[in-house]
């Protein structure tokens, strides 16, 4: 004598907490200051932006006018101009050195998690050899060997953000792969390949993408000291970061030279740090039974 | 109504299972999940697996599923030896051999609506027709009780534990197989929603012509649905035999001492002071001999030195003890 | 019994928060167990039989409001000052929880564990603390318990984790033990031991004992009163034998009926309840177990009945059509 269960109606209705109470007012400002960077970035050429490579060695380190918005640097430039084409560079890095990381290290952080074995030892082997190389020596190699552009800092730093992405895929495919769902999966005669991406990767891809956007946050950092340094991006294309140091001999007559680029990546790495964290949270188990 | 068929013993058994040896290393040590079990599942019956945890037999039925790695052995399905069979051929067994799990909720990929999960066996197994699947899947959702329309869109979570397993249910039944392996499926649901998935078993069995290896640590939900019953213990088996028969008058010192530990729902029933009989001894090191010997009040010398084998005690009973509660016949 | 109950839980009901909306929990619950007596209180999930032990021990969540009294030894623990609330849980006010794995600290040995509790309420001093650690280790069960007071609680089995778990809760002679599913995870054969040792040490001491499951067989044998619970309410309190001898509740009659029965003969189809447990956050107008109800009628969907006694002052039940005991559907 079954019992049916045929109309489940009310009981399953189910009002998620809604999501925009969680994501708080915080939340928005990011996304907010984020959208605003990257339009600033895309649509520089568009902007009636002075040349950000012109100099005028009449107005240098000059104060604010009608002219230059927020002045000129050491050498005469408008420094509105190199604020935004240096956000170019930021975000052109920032996004797509991570991007070599999810892809590269995400792929090979759920083959090792999934079919363990010899196969994991040796990913995970190499990619503790890949981190126990002092970063910054290596990049300086590669672009001593190479020569400084836009294509090897990416590369540099996609190819050292490889581990840890590999890492967070790989735990993260650890515990799913155990779950009852994946050898259900595998009792139905699955391939691997159908596993891995109907199964796994839709699950392994919200803390992956959250990690992401804290990797860019980071990459602007690190390729901000590397052009500090000199290393980075080379002349005359300018990022924040070699604004920054440019702006060094300067703080004396006019401090904003350093402090403006520095601002501007304080909230760039900020907004993304806060959209990855509330991602991060979101892939929380929803509200469990009471 | 339920007709349960009676194993004609002139057909060939669907499942046989021929001293399956099943054991993995964890850390440098070895379990002895399976040690040397040979069974036998006529086609249209329930054979009850029972036993405490770590007795092996969810190693057991993962093992029949060529889901975990037989050291030695063979399992015989319909005649051909799964253990032989790789890629291609044993994905097309697998369509009739399912499987459902004891964590309804768990068994469901929680990113995917229900609709493709109970699609996905029809996906693998090639039917390409998107109307078609369509079709089969509300046909099996009805089946097990559930209104396909209000459920085919969602997602997991949005279910209780009771109607999960339903969905597992009819994910297991979509492909119309031969044979299902139920691991603990009422184990992990309330008092209540347990009696309402045990009736749906038994109707599905007789609705779509079953053959059930249902594996349990519970006697009495064991005993419902099962004609026949296996009872094992570390690894090996103790005891087989019809239901009513076994759990009447068990041969194997075990299964009586199971039998006595169930809490009876009825006041004037004082539970007996339990023997302390200990615990049970680690699969990594066990005893030599009978497994059981170590907790067992009849156990003897003979009992260190020698594995008991099943023999048979009473019609279609066998027990595999030296001392029996039953003298062999 | 005339005697001043050991505890008393008066009205007690808990509300905890949600973003869907307010849970009741615990819904005007009273309840009282004597010294030395065994309450067992029979629920399943959702019930609300966890909080309700949670408010009686003052554990619940932060968000959750509790309001009512608990009486215990003569204080209301719901307005004792948390110091004073502290040297009462573990010295007098014992709980063993379902799962000794996650109420044991994984990363201290048994033996700090122990001693500590000891240290801490009856301010022994290191010696004899390890001393009795192991007297107690030996009360329940545990062979060799010198050396298992070095080990982790991971060395252990989960009957020999629970049995710790009880050896730490009876450390400082409470008296009253809540015992929350204290089974349930373990194996049947080492679930009749863990129970016997209950209910041993229980006679020793002469403690009180509230015993909570949700298996109808535990309670039949090892309790001297029963609580039924549905929906955050108790829906039939009576000693234990009346319960299920003239069940008077459809909900208590019907889980008895779902069980499967050790001496059923196989296939026999079980009476299972249709439908399932309400959601907390919305609350049915009228009778809770109305819509899965066969006895229901038309007052039962508009009011709810309320906790009564009918025929003897110490069985009450909350029903509009209790079962007549000549037309009650055997077990």
């Amino acid at each position: 004598m079954a019992t049916l269960e045929l109309s489940i109606g009310e009981e399953v209705a189910v009002t998620q907490a809604p999501r925009a109470r969680r994501l708080g007012p915080l939340f928005w400002a990011a996304i907010g200051w984020m959208i605003f960077v990257f339009a600033a970035a895309a649509l520089a050429g568009l902007l009636p932006l002075p040349s950000p490579t012109d100099m005028d060695m009449l107005e240098r380190r000059a104060p604010a006018s009608v002219l230059h918005w927020l002045g000129t640097d050491g050498l005469g430039r408008d420094e509105l101009a190199r604020l935004v084409y240096g956000a170019r560079i930021s975000l052109t890095v920032g996004l797509c050195a991570p991007v070599i990381g999810i892809t590269i290290g995400g792929a090979l952080g759920m083959l090792a998690g999934y079919f363990r074995g010899r196969f994991e030892s040796l990913v995970v082997g190499s990619m503790d050899v890949l981190l126990a190389f002092p970063p910054l020596i290596l990049a300086l190699a590669v672009t001593a060997y190479l020569g400084q552009s836009i294509l090897n800092l990416t590369c540099i730093l996609g190819v050292l953000g490889i581990p840890a992405f590999m890492r967070v895929a790989r735990a993260a495919t650890l515990t799913l792969a155990r779950r009852e769902f994946v050898i259900a999966a595998q009792a139905l005669g699955a391939t691997h390949a159908r596993i891995l991406l109907r199964e796994l990767l839709p699950n392994v891809f919200l803390p992956l993408f959250a990690f992401f956007l804290l990797g860019v946050a980071v990459t602007i950092v690190v390729e901000g000291a590397l052009s500090f340094l000199g290393l980075g991006v080379p002349p005359p294309i300018s990022s924040w970061g070699s604004m920054i140091g440019e702006g060094r001999e300067s703080l004396e007559v006019a401090p904003r030279l350093a402090f403006l680029p520095a601002i501007a990546m304080f909230l760039t790495v900020l907004s993304f740090n806060l959209v990855g964290d509330s991602l991060r949270a979101l892939t929380d188990p929803r509200q469990g039974a009471l | 109504m339920m007709q349960v068929t009676q194993p004609s013993p002139s057909h060939d058994p669907l499942l046989k299972v021929e001293n399956l040896v099943v054991e993995y290393a964890v850390g440098g040590k070895t379990i002895h999940a399976v040690s040397d079990v040979s069974l036998q599942v006529a086609r249209g019956e329930t054979l009850g697996l029972v036993g405490e945890s770590g007795c092996g037999k969810s190693t057991l039925g993962r093992a029949v599923l060529q889901l975990r790695q037989a050291v030695s052995g063979r399992v015989l399905f319909d005649g051909q030896d799964l253990t032989a069979m790789h890629g291609d051929a044993l994905r097309q067994m697998r369509r009739r051999v399912q499987l459902i799990f004891q964590d309804p909720i768990a068994s469901l990929n929680p990113r995917r609506r229900i609709g493709d999960i109970i699609a996905e066996p029809l996906v693998i197994s090639g039917v390409k027709d998107p109307e078609r699947r369509h079709e089969l899947v509300c046909e099996v959702l009805s089946a097990v009780g559930l209104d396909p329309g209000l459920v085919i869109g969602r997602l997991p979570h949005e279910f209780s534990g009771g109607q999960c397993q339903r969905i597992c249910i009819a994910r297991a039944l979509v492909l119309n197989p031969e044979f299902i392996i139920c691991d603990e499926p009422v184990s992990a649901l309330d008092v209540s929603i347990r009696a309402q998935i045990l009736n749906l078993l038994e109707d599905m069995k007789a609705r779509f012509g079953l053959t059930l290896l249902f594996i349990a640590h519970d006697l009495a939900v064991v005993k419902a649905v099962s004609d026949r019953v296996a009872v094992m213990y570390l690894g090996r088996l103790c005891e087989v035999g019809p239901s009513e028969q076994l759990f009447a008058a068990p041969a194997h010192p075990y299964t009586a001492l199971l039998i006595e530990a169930i809490p009876v729902p009825d006041p004037d029933v004082r539970p007996a002071e339990s023997v302390p009989v200990g615990e049970p001894p680690s699969p990594i090191a066990p005893p030599s001999g009978c497994r059981f010997r170590t907790r067992c009040p009849r156990a003897g010398q003979r009992c260190s030195d020698e594995v008991p084998e099943l023999r048979q005690v009473a019609p279609g009973q066998f027990v595999a003890c030296h001392h029996p509660l039953i003298a062999a016949g | 019994m005339t005697e001043t109950a050991l505890l008393s839980v008066e009205d007690v009901s808990v509300d905890l928060p949600t973003p869907r909306g307010n849970l009741r929990a615990v819904d005007r619950v009273d309840l009282t167990v004597g010294a030395g007596r065994t309450l067992g209180i029979v629920g399943e999930s959702g019930c609300g039989k966890t909080m309700l032990s949670r408010a009686i021990l003052q554990l619940l969540p932060k968000k959750a409001k509790l309001s009512g009294r608990v009486m215990f030894d003569g204080q209301d623990l719901v307005r004792l000052d948390p110091e004073r609330l502290r040297k009462l849980r573990g010295r007098s006010l014992a709980v063993v929880f379902q799962d000794p794995m996650t109420s044991l600290n994984p990363v201290l040995t048994i033996g700090t564990q122990l001693i500590e509790t000891l240290q801490e309420h009856l301010e022994l001093d290191g010696n004899a603390a390890k001393r009795r650690s192991a007297e107690l280790l030996a009360a329940v069960g545990i062979p060799a318990p010198e050396q298992r007071l070095m080990q982790y609680p991971h060395q252990l089995s989960g009957g020999m984790r629970q049995r710790v778990a009880i050896a730490i809760a009876l450390s400082c002679e409470p008296k009253l033990l809540i015992a929350d599913e204290p089974t349930t995870a373990l194996d049947v054969t080492i679930q009749a031991q863990i129970l016997d040792l209950l209910a041993r040490e229980q006679r020793r001491r002469h403690m009180a004992m509230i015993l909570i499951t949700h298996d109808l067989g535990v309670v039949a044998g090892r309790t001297d009163e029963v609580a039924v619970m549905y929906a955050g309410r108790v829906v039939e309190r009576a000693p234990t034998a009346a319960l299920f001898k003239n069940m008077r509740m459809p909900y208590t009659e019907a889980l008895l009926a779902a069980i499967p029965k050790i001496d059923a003969a196989p296939h026999t189809p079980l009476p299972a309840i249709s439908g399932r447990p309400p959601d907390p956050t919305r609350p049915i107008q009228g009778c809770s177990f109305s819509p899965r109800c066969r006895y229901a009628a038309g007052q039962c969907h508009r009011e709810k009945p309320s906790l009564a006694a009918a025929e003897s002052a110490d069985h009450q039940y909350a029903c509009f059509h209790p079962i007549e005991i000549a037309a009650r559907v055997p077990a």
